[in-house]
């Protein structure tokens, strides 16, 4: 079917654009594949921006997604420091930034997300405040974090993000303040438990989480930062690291007259309104059969895996996306791995490993549907957890939180 | 200097020569089939399955705890199953072979 004249043009060179590309080749597409990103480096991994990589002194090539021989190998055009600033669905063509126009077969929207930069008074003239994202925000934070000689690092935002960035940062030797809004740290993507736990370990590391700090403004005298809260407290910074959140990049598809949800709507294959349209990553708004509602994702698993669906979708091979969301986080010697969707659960049991402080696991189940698990520092309730949400098994919930009961799935089976 | 030889689902044999970094850092870098290596390394993904020559474990050593759990329940295990993002690159590695687990 493909052939020479064909275009696939991915907007977005990260996880799921990258995957998508190399997907494709594999797949057997023979017509071009071009690849646009504004981000001028060589496309890298994002999670270890807030891990390894920001206390490593390794360079971004140490962290590349594919070496830059593989893009020549499998013939894809990669374009970097090149944004997308139009679609014209109609005669399926993009503008991009250095004003060239590009006539597409197919078209891949995986424009990701960019971080949420609240509008709080004082923000933008503060010094030294970044959000993390990308390779150069890294650069800039350590930039600033070396050149500073009291270090005070105030990380506004406890979500997975602000909680690795302020593990690393203490690492690194810095004094480390964590602002968060709510009552608790994690609030929205974990169980209480697991939120007390995560005080828990800052606290013994040194670090200060503070919760319920509504950041009201920040001051600054052009050196360092004062951190105001709604509740008059105040925190001096020499840099701020803004953790709040993200906001979709759908004002491409907006602007191509694409219907926007939260996110960019996509049937099972991955594709728009518009059947020269896929959207990809973490922009696009899925059915998740397993859990039989729509979702969107910020996560490499998702990335990956929907590149590789429409992949084959736009080599005309019928797939469905049908995978078990799974995501991992990383904080001084805790590995957390999450499988699975908590949301909507009414039932925790925890599992906590004998004699071993840090290995533990929380299963959440509606009634007695296990709907997803946290596994700190234990990979097998991680694979065992997969297992049985995947299975839909019921399981014995009393052997489960046993822990003399060896963690086997044939054990725990009902 | 060590030469590392993968073999891939395909039965590609593809011979790499590097001194350090990680074993599937080499193999992603240079496009083996099969290691994809998507967690960048840290042992969350197991996309980086390969099973070392039986002759050749004494170079790579057992998988660790963390490993094994991993693929526990992975249906292409066995005893010379590694995760080849927690194999460090020394000279002593030199002559290893690996197949691709896929
Ligand atoms: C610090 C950090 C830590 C994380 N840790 C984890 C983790 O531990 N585990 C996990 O699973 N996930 C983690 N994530 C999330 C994961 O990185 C994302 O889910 C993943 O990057 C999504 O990939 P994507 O390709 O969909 O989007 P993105 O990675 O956001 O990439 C989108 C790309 O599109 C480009 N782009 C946007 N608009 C345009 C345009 N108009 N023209 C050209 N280019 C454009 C952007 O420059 C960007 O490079 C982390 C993310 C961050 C930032
Ligand atoms: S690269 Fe993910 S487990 Fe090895």
């Amino acid at each position: 079917m493909a052939n020479n004249q064909q275009n696939c043009i991915v907007i977005g060179a990260s996880h799921a654009g990258v995957n998508l590309a190399f997907a494709l080749r594999k797949e057997g597409w023979e017509g071009a594949i071009t690849l646009f990103d504004t981000d001028p480096t060589l496309p890298y991994h994002r999670p270890p921006l807030s891990k390894a990589y920001l206390t490593s002194d390794d360079r971004i090539e140490k962290n590349l997604l594919k070496s830059a021989d593989s893009y020549q190998k499998q013939d894809i055009d990669l374009n970097l420091g090149v944004s997308v600033s139009t679609i014209s669905s109609t005669d399926n063509t993009i503008t991009t930034s250095d004003g060239n126009t590009h006539h597409y077969t197919k078209l891949v929207i995986a424009t990701g997300a960019r971080p949420f930069i609240p509008p709080i008074p004082g923000l933008k003239t503060a010094t030294n405040l970044y959000p993390l994202r990308t390779a150069a925000d890294v650069t800039n934070i350590k930039t600033a974090l070396h050149a500073s000689d009291t270090k005070r690092v105030v990380i506004i935002g406890g979500g997975y993000i602000g909680l690795e960035t302020a593990a690393s940062m203490k690492k690194l030797g810095a004094t480390v303040t964590v602002l968060e809004r709510e009552e608790r740290i994690l609030a929205r993507v974990t169980a209480p438990v697991m939120s007390e736990f995560f005080q828990k370990l800052h606290a013994e590391n040194g670090v200060e989480v503070l919760t319920q700090k509504d950041v009201s403004n920040i001051t600054s005298d052009g050196a360092q930062n004062i951190v105001h809260c709604a509740d008059g407290s105040q925190y001096p910074a020499d840099v701020i690291v803004v953790g709040v959140g993200i906001r979709v990049n759908t004002e491409l598809a907006d602007a191509a007259g694409i219907k926007l949800e939260n996110g960019i709507p996509v049937d099972e294959a991955a594709r728009t309104s518009d059947k020269d349209i896929y959207a990809i990553g973490d922009c696009s708004f899925h059915f998740n059969p397993h859990y039989g509602r729509n979702i969107r994702l910020e996560s490499v698993q998702n990335a990956v895996d929907q590149a590789k669906i429409a992949a084959a979708s736009i080599c005309e091979k019928d797939v469905s996306y049908d995978t078990l969301p799974w995501f991992w986080s990383d904080q001084y010697d805790v590995k957390l791995q999450m499988v699975g969707l908590s949301q909507g659960y009414n039932k925790i049991l925890v599992r906590q490993e004998p004699d071993e402080g840090h290995k533990f696991s929380v299963w959440y189940f509606k009634d007695n549907t296990l709907l997803a698990v946290d596994a700190v520092n234990n990979a097998k309730a991680y694979v065992v957890g997969t297992k049985f949400i995947k299975g839909g098994d019921p399981i014995d919930q009393t052997k489960l939180v046993d822990p003399n009961v060896e963690f086997k799935p044939a054990n725990l089976i009902i | 200097m060590a030469k590392i030889t993968f073999i891939t689902t395909d039965d590609e044999n593809i011979t790499l020569e590097a001194d350090s970094g990680s074993v599937m850092a080499l193999a992603v870098e240079n496009g083996v089939q099969g290691i994809d290596g998507d967690c960048g390394g840290v042992c969350s993904c197991a996309t980086c399955h390969v099973h070392v020559k039986p002759e050749h474990m004494s170079k790579t050593g057992d998988a660790s705890e963390i490993e094994q759990d991993m693929l526990e329940l992975d249906d292409n295990v066995n005893e010379f199953s590694r995760l080849c993002c927690q194999i460090e690159i020394t000279e002593d590695l030199d002559g290893l072979e690996l197949t691709v687990a896929g």
